[in-house]
């Protein structure tokens, strides 16, 4: 049955994004990114029922898959970890859905989407963000509620290492993603500097669990031209190429079911009109069982679009298995 | 004054013949246990080095709160429905028995452990990784119950996890 609702669930997103974006993709790299997105969807699809006694779902540990990120991977709240989404082993597949909102002083960021993690090994998801840019837009001539929005299609390859089990070796969980973005202000970013509304960011991330201490710990390295995370587009003025940021989170264990932390994402800060600042938080997340967990952070987003100290509430919900 | 002079030499034969006795009664064979193949009991079987000092030990409550949750351990995992097909079939006294031996001993508490290494002790058994996980989830609900600190439980599982390497797909 919950094999079946993950046939259902993937095939209806499928369906649903072809419906709302179908023609949307552009470009060789989101092709390319499309092509492997759907052919494991497909592949895990046409697995799944066929070996219906094999494949198992919900054997991790609660929490131990992490919470969605704001652009939909498995990891913290502003950060990416090596981890992948949901609760299956490398016996079976993992899904959820997640919807977050973030209140700043003079913006707003919503973000929706879904993940599944596949044998423990492959993570696929999908975010869409809106960045409601409310009386800001107005100041800024865009007109009042003006809003950017992102989708994120991501892939996680987890390379080697077991963030939880490995507690006698140094070596972390290790994996390698990628993350595209299609931004659908291409006008509006090519008229404040940025080169381009698409975008790819490359990473490495390394998660560790530190049991006997009841830490958490991962850093990761992301390879990427996007301005405020993509919102503002990619590229400009100050950088048009790639540049290496790290983000870095650190969560306390402090219940089963509660983990709180501090995370932090360096930026590049490559458009002229506005400088763009670091990213941190400060979060709590807590899981009132594996099929419900709630984070909550304060977070600070620094400078955007030349509004200062955009310090606000985040509250992210995620549904899954 | 006699007595004072050989009490060294009294004591060091009551030992030879207390362990003399324990040896005869051999691990693979214990009375009330079902004998399984002979094997070469050893501290390196245990699967991982006991924690210095005895205050985990004590944290857990002791050699009867040691006992208490392996029983509790034992219980849910015979009655979990995802994992009873492993246990069934397998002699629980033996299973307590050693359980409780490999608990101490890694606490640091007064205790040998005279069971097999992990993964002569699981070889064919088929466990699966969620099969690992639904166990610690049994053991966490265990230590839970017995009040023992979530900070000093994963100091014990931390040790215990390594094991999955030689338990699991074996």
């Amino acid at each position: 049955m919950r094999l079946y609702l993950v046939y259902f669930a993937l095939t209806n997103l499928r369906h649903r994004w072809f419906m709302e974006h179908g023609s949307a993709f552009r470009g060789q790299l989101g092709a390319d990114m499309r092509r492997m997105f759907f052919g494991v969807l497909l592949a895990v699809a046409t697995v799944a029922p066929a070996a219906a006694d094999e494949i198992k779902t919900g054997g991790k540990l609660l929490l131990t898959g992490g919470v969605s990120s704001i652009e939909g991977s498995g990891g913290g709240g502003l950060a990416t970890w090596a981890t992948t989404t949901g609760y299956a082993t490398e016996e079976g597949v993992g899904g959820n859905v997640h919807g977050t909102y973030v209140t700043l002083p003079d913006f707003e960021l919503r973000s929706w989407g879904a993940a599944v993690g596949v044998f423990d090994r492959v993570e696929l998801s999908y975010a869409r963000q809106s960045f409601d840019t409310q009386d800001a837009g107005a100041a800024l001539g865009l007109g009042q509620g003006f809003t950017f929005n992102q989708d994120i299609w991501g892939v996680k390859v987890v390379v080697i290492g077991d963030a939880v089990y490995d507690q006698d070796r140094l070596l972390p969980q290790i994996a390698v993603g990628a993350q595209h973005k299609r931004n659908d202000r291409g006008a509006i970013i090519a008229a404040v500097g940025g080169e381009d509304d698409t975008g790819t960011d490359y990473y490495v991330a390394a998660t560790k669990l530190l049991l006997d201490r009841s830490l958490l710990l991962n850093g990761t390295v992301r390879m990427t031209k996007a301005n405020q995370g993509g919102l503002l587009g990619f590229g400009g003025p100050n950088g048009s190429d790639y540049s290496a940021q790290f983000e870095g989170s650190v969560a306390w264990l402090a219940t089963k079911r509660l983990a709180i932390g501090a995370e932090y994402r360096s930026k590049p800060s490559n458009l002229g009109f506005a400088r763009e600042d670091d990213w941190m938080d400060l979060f709590a997340a807590y899981a009132l069982n594996k099929n419900l967990s709630v984070t909550a952070a304060w977070v600070s987003l620094g400078d955007i679009a030349t509004f200062r100290d955009q310090s606000g509430f985040y509250i992210s919900l995620q549904a899954g298995f | 004054m006699t007595v004072k002079r050989y009490l060294p030499f009294a004591s060091a034969v009551l030992l030879t013949t207390v362990s003399a006795v324990a040896f005869a009664s051999e691990p693979w064979s214990m009375p009330g246990e079902e004998a399984i193949e002979p094997y070469t009991p050893s501290a390196a079987n245990a699967g991982a080095q006991p924690f210095a000092g005895d205050q985990m030990f004590q944290a857990f409550g002791g050699q009867a709160g040691v006992a208490r949750i392996v029983t509790d351990l034992l219980d849910r995992s015979f009655a979990d429905a995802r994992i009873s097909d492993i246990f069934k079939g397998h002699d629980r006294v033996r299973l307590q028995r050693v359980l409780v031996e490999q608990f101490c001993f890694l606490l640091g508490g007064p205790c040998a452990y005279s069971g097999r290494d992990m993964a002569t002790a699981h070889k064919d058994m088929g466990v699966q990784p969620g099969d690992m996980n639904a166990l610690v989830e049994n053991l966490q609900l265990a230590m839970e119950e017995e009040g023992i600190p979530f900070q000093t439980q994963n100091r014990f599982l931390a040790k215990l996890a390594p094991m999955k390497r030689d338990i699991v797909d074996k």
